[in-house]
């Protein structure tokens, strides 16, 4: 039978904003237990945020007011999204922060251009703490991409609050340097009867990452949370999400996949749905799949859901983690296709759906051809010859 | 010019058990241009013959030897088996998620011939095969064999052997499963294949009905992994009224 009252939810601990509530991390937590934090260069817990050196630039988009602020508006905007941080780094970087990227979009604008932020980092021997906050009105409709590279150690807290039926698209881009250490928190609130999808694209860095959260201010909002890494030797990438259905008639979706190579390659991917008990008549499905594409790597998938309603429209969960499917692969050399290039036809293939459903045309054909680098790195190394169109 | 020759074959397959023979000695000869049906009850080992040519990975050669055109297939990777000139049509036709026909099948001509296909003609012949099989056009972007129903697999498996024509077709169940309709034109696509010079055809099926369609040069009866018994077309008349019963009760 399932529960109907109030449990106390493991997924869901109480947050703050006072650091004393924050003590270091060891390792021990449950939210960090498959951290290395040996290798965070202190970011969980003292390291001391040094002026930013990382340039960032952006487009403007008529309508749309994108401003560094400080001083009153700033602070004003720290939690707008509802975010009371449950880990110390998020409350760190609220609480030392000088200024927030704020960007604005009025309510009912239709802003048809992407809104393209680039944080170029240049240094990772220095840390920094980041404030973003994306701010969109009712009824507005944007798509906000959030593109990192270069040299970092950044602690970030992006907020997102998506205003009652907007339609909103936020894109994370982490292509940093192979020397970069990334720990971000997305907190997003979704408006009444709001669409909002998250993605999250992951391949460079060292250590990278993100809790990516979601919970909404009124019923009938919707949430798609996508995500796609591939982690190279040495590389950590890691992805939490919570999807908090603290309102009926609410929509989480889910849909993570990866693929892994070389020694040492490890990616985690944790899943957490809560089911309020308020919330009725909810759908919820999440899923991660990973393709382990030599040996020595290692894939942790962890989904979790927590119910506190029987009244629910649909919930459910699939996590996988595979080598190659030698059938795919005899299917196509059977039809003469050798077998590195028979490889590359089935990650390619394992990533396109998840590529098309990001929406940001400009960025399709760029996922694309960095998929194809990561496979040149390992699993394509003697393949020579044209790079094969995917696709239709 | 083709002949694929198949002598003395022994395969067994790994189970948890360790291996199995299932093939107990297999010759058969279809030679230039010929069409030959292999007739029999399920699990028998047609299809293990028909993996064991093409060079599924599950499957062990403990004995014997396939040669076409006098050159060792066994000893070929499975897409050199291809490029050689053998098409498997696979009883289970497997699905690749996110990978479009239309790619597939490029991809695959383009292995076969060693360059890529003009790309006027190409986009014409596809078309056109798909249209032959019944096919809509809208087909090539479709993820292959992914949510395609049991006819839409056989059907764009025929596509793929008149695009892809190879010398030697094992075709393995093409027809289980087909309504009336669909073996119709899963026949007539075989059939133009074998009109083309010196195409060979191994025809698995469980039922005689394809053989309305397809008119075999052989017949021969497969029971537990040997050929029982073998023959002109006529024999699969017999096998038609009489049924495996006659070859089973001897085992
Ligand atoms: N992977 C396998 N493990 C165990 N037995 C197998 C396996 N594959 C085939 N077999 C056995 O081999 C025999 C022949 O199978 P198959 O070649 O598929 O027959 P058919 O195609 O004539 O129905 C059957 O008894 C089947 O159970
Ligand atoms: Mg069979």
């Amino acid at each position: 039978m399932l529960e109907t009252k109030k449990i106390e939810s493991h997924l869901n601990p109480t947050g703050s904003f006072d650091l004393a509530d924050h003590p270091v991390p060891t390792g021990r937590e449950e939210i960090w237990r498959f951290t290395p934090l040996k290798r965070l260069r202190g970011l969980h817990a003292e390291a001391e945020f040094a002026a930013p050196t990382s340039a960032t630039e952006w487009n403007t988009p008529a309508g749309v007011r994108i401003e560094v602020v400080e001083g009153d508006e700033a602070r004003a905007l720290r939690g707008v999204s509802g975010l009371v941080p449950n880990t110390r780094f998020a409350a760190r970087v609220l609480a030392e922060v000088p200024s927030t990227l704020l960007v604005d979009v009025p309510a009912e604008a239709d802003v048809s251009e992407p809104i393209h932020v680039r944080v170029q980092g240049q240094d990772a021997g220095s840390a920094e703490a980041a404030h973003v906050v994306l701010r969109f009105g009712a009824h507005s409709r944007s798509v906000v991409v959030l593109d990192h590279s270069g040299h970092a150690s950044l602690a970030q807290v992006v907020e997102v609050v998506a205003g009652d039926g907007a339609q909103v698209s936020v894109v994370s881009l982490q292509d940093w340097s192979d020397d970069a250490v990334h720990l971000t928190h997305h907190e997003a609130s979704v408006g009444r009867d709001a669409t909002y999808k998250h993605v999250a694209i992951s391949f460079g860095g060292d250590v990278v990452r993100m809790d990516s959260n979601v919970h909404y201010a009124g019923p009938g909002g919707s949430a798609e949370l996508l995500g796609l890494y591939f982690a190279d030797e040495g590389q950590h990438i890691e992805h939490r999400l919570f999807a908090d259905h603290n309102e009926p008639r609410t929509k989480s979706n889910v849909v993570y996949k990866g693929a892994l190579q070389g020694q040492g390659a490890h990616t985690v991917w944790v899943g957490n749905v809560l089911i309020r008990q308020v919330a009725e008549g909810i759908e919820t499905y999440e899923e991660n799949r990973n393709l382990v594409l030599t040996d020595g790597c290692q894939a942790d998938s962890v989904p979790n859901l927590e119910i506190e309603t029987g009244e629910i429209e649909g919930a459910g969960h699939a996590s996988a983690t595979g080598r190659f499917d030698d059938e795919q692969l005899f299917y196509l050399r059977a039809r003469g296709i050798a077998e590195a290039e028979a490889r590359r036809l089935v990650v390619h293939g394992f990533f396109n759906d998840l590529i098309r459903k990001i929406g940001v045309a400009s960025l399709e054909e760029k996922l694309m051809a960095t998929v194809e680098d990561e496979l040149s790195k390992n699993v394509l190394k003697d393949v020579t010859g044209d790079v094969t169109e995917v696709g239709v | 010019m083709s002949t694929l020759q198949i002598t003395d074959l022994h395969v067994s397959v790994d189970t948890e058990d360790g291996p199995k023979q299932i093939l107990k000695g297999v010759t058969l000869t279809i030679d230039d241009g010929e069409t030959h049906a292999i007739m029999g009850p399920n699990g028998s080992g047609k299809s293990t013959l028909a993996y064991s040519i093409a060079g599924h990975p599950k499957y062990t050669v403990t004995g014997g030897s396939v040669t076409l055109d006098g050159e060792d297939v066994l000893a070929m990777s499975v897409d050199e088996r291809a490029r050689a000139g053998l098409f498997l049509a696979m009883q289970y036709p497997v699905e690749v998620p996110g990978v479009s026909v239309s790619n597939f099948l490029r991809t695959a001509k383009t292995a076969i011939d060693g360059e890529a296909p003009k790309l006027r003609h190409w986009v014409k012949d596809v078309n056109k095969a798909l249209q032959d099989l019944n096919l809509d056009p809208s087909f090539g972007t479709r993820s292959v064999n992914e949510g395609f129903s049991g006819g839409e697999k056989k059907r764009h498996e025929i596509a793929q052997l008149e695009l892809l024509d190879p010398k030697v077709a094992i075709l393995d169940e093409t027809d289980s499963g087909l309504d009336i309709d669909a073996l119709k034109v899963v026949s007539d696509g075989v059939n133009r294949f074998r009109a083309k010079e010196g195409k060979g055809v191994l025809l698995i099926t469980h039922y005689t009905r394809i053989l309305r369609y397809i008119t075999p040069d052989r017949v021969h009866v497969f029971v537990d992994g040997k050929i029982a018994d073998q023959g002109g077309p006529e024999l699969a008349d017999q096998l038609e009224a009489e049924g495996y019963d006659k070859y089973l009760t001897k085992v």
